[in-house]
C-alpha cells in the first residue's frame, strides 16, 4: 500500500528521537514513574525514581517500565544521566543527580503512526507490532497492498514527572508542543493540600477539550475503592483539582479527535503524570 | 487665625507621617521569642531543625529571624533535611542561599531558649498584620508548626503564648 509519510516529518523526527516505551496492550494498565522525593536540597542532592506498569498504583506488580526512551533534563534543557539504572521483572530503577538547581523533568515520550488492518487471509495486522517503536517511514512498505479495512492514526503517549533542587523553576515544565501534555499553571513541585491547582492540557500545541481526566491517590491497596476522581476539559483544555488531600497522586488523561494528517484519520494521545502533594 | 489653624493642621499631619515613616518611632521597640524544645524519651533522638520567621496574613514571607539546622556537616549534608521544615522551605528556604548570616545556626539542645529579634528584622516590618511561625522538624521524628499573630509597630505590653504538643513546648513572643 502506497502512503505519503511526507507529511510526517514531524511525527518522524519524534519517533526517532524517543522510541516507543511500552507495547499497546499496556494501555490497559498504568505507567508510572515514581520518584521517592520531589522537593530536594542542599549540595548536588540524590534522589531515586522507580518506573513500572502496574494494576495497583504505585505497587509494582505486573511489569517494568522500559528504560529505552527514558530520558531525565535539568532547567537548563541539559539531558541528565540515569545513574545505577536497573530494570527487573516488576520495575525500573535509577536515581538522578540534580547538579543544577531548578525543576527536573523524567519523561517518557513517544509520537507517530500507528496502522491496524485486515489481511486478504482475514488475520489482522499492526504496525508498529508489539513493543516495537514507532517508525513512520516504514509503515507505507509494512501494510500488505490487499490489506482492506485499514485504519491509521497517530498516537501520542506520555509518562512523566518532576523533581525540584531548591526553588522551582519554568522552563523544564514548559510544553513541547507534540503529543498529549499538560501546562502546569500551578508548579508540578508547589501543589500543597488546601489549595487549589490550575491545569491544562494540550493536543500537538492546541488546547485539548473534553479530554478525560483521572487522579488515583496512592495507598489503594488499603482501602476498598480505587477513589478515582474524573475531571473533563474544558473548551481551553482546563480543568482545576482542589487538593483535599495530601499524598502522591496518578494523573493520567486521554484524548481522542478525527484532526489526524493524513493519511492517519484519527489522533489520540494519553498522558500520565506523577504529582506530590505536600500537607500545609 | 485661620491661616493658623490651616498651619496647626499642615504641622499635625506631618508630624504624623514623620512617625509613620521614622524607623526611629519603633527603634525602642524589641521582640524577643522564647522556644521551648521538649526533652523527649526516644529511642534514637536527634535535635530538631527549627526555622522562626515572620509573614503576612497571607502567609508571604516578610523576614527570617532563625534557622537552626546541621550547619556544621560537611559538604552542607545538613541541607538535605531543611525541605522538612515545609513551610518555612516554601515560604522562603527554597529561595535563599543558605548558609545565610545572622539566619542559620546550629541546632540547640532541649531546654528554654530566648532569641532578641534583630534590628534588621524589625526594620523590613512596615505598619501592619503579622504572623512570627516556629516550625520544628525532627529526624525519625515529628513535625509541629505554630503561629503567633502580632500587629507592627508592638505595644509594650504584646504577649502571645501557645504551647506546642510534640516537637516544641511553650512559644511566645513579647514586647518591651
Amino acid at each position: 500500500m502506497k502512503i505519503n509519510t511526507s507529511v510526517f516529518k514531524h511525527g518522524l523526527l519524534a519517533a526517532a528521537v524517543c522510541a516507543s516505551v511500552i507495547s499497546a496492550p499496556a494501555f490497559a494498565h498504568r505507567a508510572w514513574l515514581l520518584p521517592q522525593s520531589t522537593v530536594l536540597a542542599g549540595d548536588e542532592p540524590m534522589v531515586t525514581i522507580d518506573g513500572a506498569i502496574s494494576n495497583s498504583i504505585f505497587i509494582a506488580d505486573y511489569h517494568a517500565l522500559r528504560s529505552d526512551g527514558l530520558e531525565a533534563h535539568n532547567n537548563q534543557g541539559e539531558q541528565v544521566e540515569l545513574q545505577n539504572l536497573h530494570t527487573g521483572r516488576f520495575r525500573t530503577s535509577f536515581d538522578l543527580t540534580l547538579a543544577e538547581p531548578g525543576t527536573y523533568r523524567i519523561a517518557s515520550a513517544s509520537r507517530g503512526m500507528t496502522a491496524r488492518w485486515q489481511n486478504s487471509d482475514g488475520s489482522r495486522g499492526m504496525f508498529p507490532g508489539r513493543g516495537q517503536p514507532h517508525n513512520d517511514a516504514a509503515l507505507s512498505d509494512a501494510v500488505p497492498d490487499d490489506a482492506e479495512n485499514v485504519q491509521i492514526g497517530l498516537m501520542s503517549r506520555r509518562i512523566e514527572t518532576f523533581v525540584t533542587a531548591g526553588a522551582p523553576t519554568q522552563q523544564t515544565i514548559a510544553a513541547t508542543g507534540e503529543g498529549l501534555e499538560m501546562v502546569f499553571h500551578t508548579h508540578p513541585n508547589d501543589l500543597f493540600n488546601g489549595e487549589t491547582a490550575q491545569f491544562q492540557l494540550m493536543i500537538d500545541g492546541e488546547p485539548a477539550s473534553a479530554a478525560e481526566v483521572i487522579l488515583i491517590k496512592d495507598g489503594a491497596r488499603y482501602r476498598n475503592q480505587q477513589g478515582e476522581t474524573e475531571f473533563t476539559t474544558d473548551s481551553e483544555g482546563r480543568f482545576e483539582v482542589q487538593w483535599t488531600e495530601p499524598g502522591m497522586y496518578w494523573l493520567e488523561a486521554s484524548y481522542q479527535d478525527e484532526s489526524a494528517p493524513a493519511p492517519a484519520t484519527s489522533r489520540r494521545g494519553s498522558y500520565a503524570v506523577t504529582l506530590e502533594v505536600l500537607p500545609e | 487665625m485661620r491661616s493658623v489653624t490651616i498651619f496647626a493642621v499642615i504641622f499635625a499631619v506631618f508630624n504624623s507621617v514623620v512617625l509613620l515613616m521614622s524607623p526611629a518611632a519603633q527603634a525602642d521597640t524589641n521582640l524577643t521569642v522564647e522556644v521551648e524544645i521538649p526533652r523527649l524519651s526516644v529511642a534514637e533522638y536527634h535535635r530538631p531543625y527549627i526555622a522562626i520567621w515572620v509573614s503576612d496574613p497571607h502567609q508571604q514571607r516578610v523576614s527570617d529571624i532563625e534557622v537552626w539546622y546541621d550547619t556544621a556537616m560537611a559538604n552542607q549534608e545538613g541541607h538535605k533535611w531543611l525541605p522538612d521544615l515545609r513551610q518555612w522551605w516554601r515560604r522562603s528556604g527554597r529561595q535563599l542561599d543558605l548558609p545565610v548570616d545572622g539566619v542559620s545556626g546550629a541546632t540547640r539542645a532541649p531546654g528554654n531558649h530566648s532569641i532578641s529579634v534583630r534590628e534588621s528584622a524589625l526594620q523590613a516590618l512596615e505598619r501592619g498584620d503579622y504572623i512570627l511561625h516556629i516550625e520544628a522538624a525532627r529526624e525519625v521524628g515529628g513535625r509541629e508548626h505554630l503561629r503567633l499573630p502580632f500587629s507592627w509597630p508592638a505595644n509594650a505590653g504584646l504577649l502571645q503564648e501557645q504551647q506546642g504538643e510534640h516537637e516544641l513546648g511553650r512559644v511566645r513572643l513579647h514586647a518591651h
